[in-house]
């Protein structure tokens, strides 16, 4: 019975004004108890100020077999970067 | 004048339910729910921890938290018959602290807006976590009692158990700061809105005799001291 419960993925946002984090998943036979699990489990501890849980089904992930195609084409592309740029001296509001 | 009677009974409810609730750990029906009645009994532990150094304080004789909870004998203890039983079906322990935690709302609620200062600092931290365990045990209420019918009927059966041990909630302590009586329409109403809401019904069963606040317990009182209280007196002092 107890393997029958879903899994469900916590965020949570640690302090106002910083984004929610993943920080685990958990088992809950609904939303709603997925969210008082989420308390006990990831913020008994004073971790947060804000809880969401997803259900893992509905997490669309990256195939990590793709992991070159997807992310690889971004390793030579320094100039992507903001640092790649010298700011010429006495350019100002930049 | 808040009496030592009275204290103690607050705080025994308190620390007889956080030891029933221990004994979930490990034995819940998912690691989560393991967590979320540990959380509740350690916060019931709390509030008994602070209740008790103020019994002790209330008593004027040194007696400390510790002394207390480890030294007295069941006939000492002040707690109610709900809480001391044995709760070894998740229904009923679901059961237990939807009456539990009604009355334990009610009372913080008006012991916060009381005439004891002590007393209402206690209270006003112990609304908040009581307010969370009301919801936990109305959410399990509600998937047992509206779920399928093996579950409904089990939380029906642990409602009928547990029914005859709620009037004792309400009996007259002794230099109480609340009158007890004063809360029992409050309480009932919220339990009995649950219990409808979860397609339950409201039992109709004859009271208890109850006795805690006299000190006259079950014979299970004994064993869940003997449980607690043994490593306190085989080592005393022991710390870690």
């Amino acid at each position: 019975m107890s393997t029958a419960w879903p899994l469900w993925e916590v965020f949570v946002r640690s302090r106002r004004g910083l984004s929610h984090t993943h920080v685990g998943s958990l088992h809950a036979p609904d939303a709603e108890l997925a969210l008082r699990n989420a308390r006990d489990v990831y913020t008994r501890r004073q971790e947060g100020v804000s809880l969401w849980v997803v259900p893992s089904s509905e997490i669309v992930a990256s195939d990590p077999g793709e992991r070159d195609a997807f992310f690889d084409p971004a390793d030579d592309k320094v100039y992507r970067h903001p640092t790649f740029y010298d700011v010429p001296e006495g350019v100002e509001h930049l | 004048m808040t009496s030592f009677d009275y204290v103690l009974a607050l705080a025994d409810d308190a620390l007889v339910s956080a030891q029933r609730m221990g004994w979930w750990i490990s034995r819940a029906p998912e690691l989560e729910e393991d967590l979320a009645l540990a959380n509740i009994g350690l916060d019931q532990l709390g509030q008994a921890r602070s209740l008790l150094s103020y019994a002790g304080v209330v008593e004027g004789a040194g007696r400390s938290e510790d002394d207390l909870a480890y030294l007295r004998d069941d006939r000492d203890f002040r707690n109610v018959w709900l809480v001391e039983r044995p709760q070894t079906d998740f229904g009923v322990a679901m059961a237990r602290l939807l009456i539990l935690s009604a009355y334990q709302g009610e009372l913080y609620a008006a012991l916060a807006r009381g005439t004891d200062p002590t007393l209402a600092a206690i209270a006003a931290k112990a609304v908040k976590e009581v307010a969370y365990h009301r919801d936990h045990a109305r959410l399990w209420t509600l998937r047992l009692g509206d779920g399928t019918d093996e579950s409904h009927a089990r939380m029906q059966a642990a409602l009928e158990g547990e029914w005859p041990h709620v009037e004792e909630l309400f009996a007259p302590v002794e230099g109480a700061v609340v009158d007890p009586s004063t809360l029992r329409a409050a309480t009932l109403a919220r339990i009995e809105s649950v219990v409808h809401e979860a397609t339950l019904s409201v039992p109709d069963v004859a009271p208890a005799i109850g006795g805690g606040r006299r000190g006259l317990h079950t014979e299970h009182l004994g064993h869940l001291l003997a449980d607690m209280q043994h490593l306190h007196r085989s080592h005393p002092g022991a710390t870690w």
